[in-house]
């Protein structure tokens, strides 16, 4: 059997680890992969148009690096992970 | 990133004689998001080698590790020292050493498997003699993986880092004959993979 917890102490939630801060997946831009192949990619993956699919690929081109999808921590590694297996520099983060 | 349609033009010429003019192997879209292609005995032998070779640079899982044969997760993992592992298992975490070895810990292995998985099945479509293959959706996907991974694995061994890199590329090859060859081998498989894409998107209308 448990004992009754004595105390209860106040929730010490981190800056950096706060759960209710969405994580976001980040596409980095590279020399080797194509553009066409980025955006095509980007619409395989997450579904989107191909409008927005090539925005976002523009977004990483010009600017180095892009956010193409948010949610959860766990949401976010299955991202990074199925665009490794697609050959794109991916990483996750939480959004700052 | 890439783009086969300015990095191929040099400035002056009228009419460059391009990887895409001279290219042989053809693409046509089919239904249910399958790619129909046409390649010569040489490209065929070509490609294939390319994912032999991918398939030497991608090693197994270590078999030895009996916990991460069963489960798939690794007793430990880090980045890769050699370049071209390191961009073919990039770090999903900047910012976080100890959650990036985690994640490696975790996928590292099924990555491993994937890429191998598509390579093979690159070199069983390939006919020796060269002639058709009929790719379904599902090796077009694959087939689109390899052909990234032996450009990122040639890139990253040439040296490619930015985009002015790749421009420098083609003159460096026309002063180098040792590089020659492989810068060569490096814009083919851009035009094969950007032929690849145009045709699945041809198909999608």
């Amino acid at each position: 059997m448990t004992a009754m917890p004595v105390e209860l102490d106040e929730p010490r939630i981190e800056e950096h680890n706060r759960p209710d801060t969405p994580w976001v997946t980040i596409v980095w831009n590279d020399p080797v992969n194509l553009m066409s192949y980025v955006t095509y990619v980007f619409q395989k993956v997450f579904g989107y148009s191909r409008a927005k699919a090539h925005k976002l690929m523009e977004d990483v081109h010009y600017r180095g690096k892009a956010v193409v999808s948010s949610g959860t921590r766990e949401e976010m590694e299955r991202h990074v992970a199925t665009l490794h297996e697609y050959g794109l520099w991916a990483t996750l983060q939480q959004d700052r | 990133m890439g783009d086969p349609a300015t990095g191929q033009v040099t400035a002056g010429q009228d009419a460059p004689d391009t990887e895409a003019s001279r290219m042989t192997t053809r693409f046509h879209p089919v239904p249910y998001g399958g790619v129909r292609i046409e390649i010569d005995r040489d490209d065929a032998t070509l490609l294939r080698s390319m994912a032999e070779l991918l398939l030497r640079i991608v090693e197994e899982p270590d078999q030895q590790d009996g916990l991460a044969a069963l489960v798939g997760i690794s007793e430990s993992a880090t980045r890769p020292k050699d370049p071209v592992l390191a961009r073919l298992f990039p770090d999903a975490y900047t910012d976080d050493p100890a959650a990036a070895t985690d994640f490696r810990r975790y996928t590292e292995n099924d990555l491993r498997r994937h890429k191998r998985e598509n390579a093979r099945r690159v070199v069983e479509a390939l006919p020796a003699e060269g002639g058709q293959v009929l790719l379904d959706a599902d090796d077009v996907q694959a087939w689109l993986k390899v052909l990234t991974d032996v450009r990122l694995s040639l890139g990253t061994r040439m040296g490619l880092e930015t985009e002015e890199d790749v421009y420098a590329l083609r003159a460096a090859a026309s002063r180098d004959e040792s590089l020659a060859a492989a810068a060569h081998i490096y814009e083919w498989l851009t035009h094969v993979q950007e032929n690849l894409v145009q045709a699945v998107w041809r198909q999608q209308g």
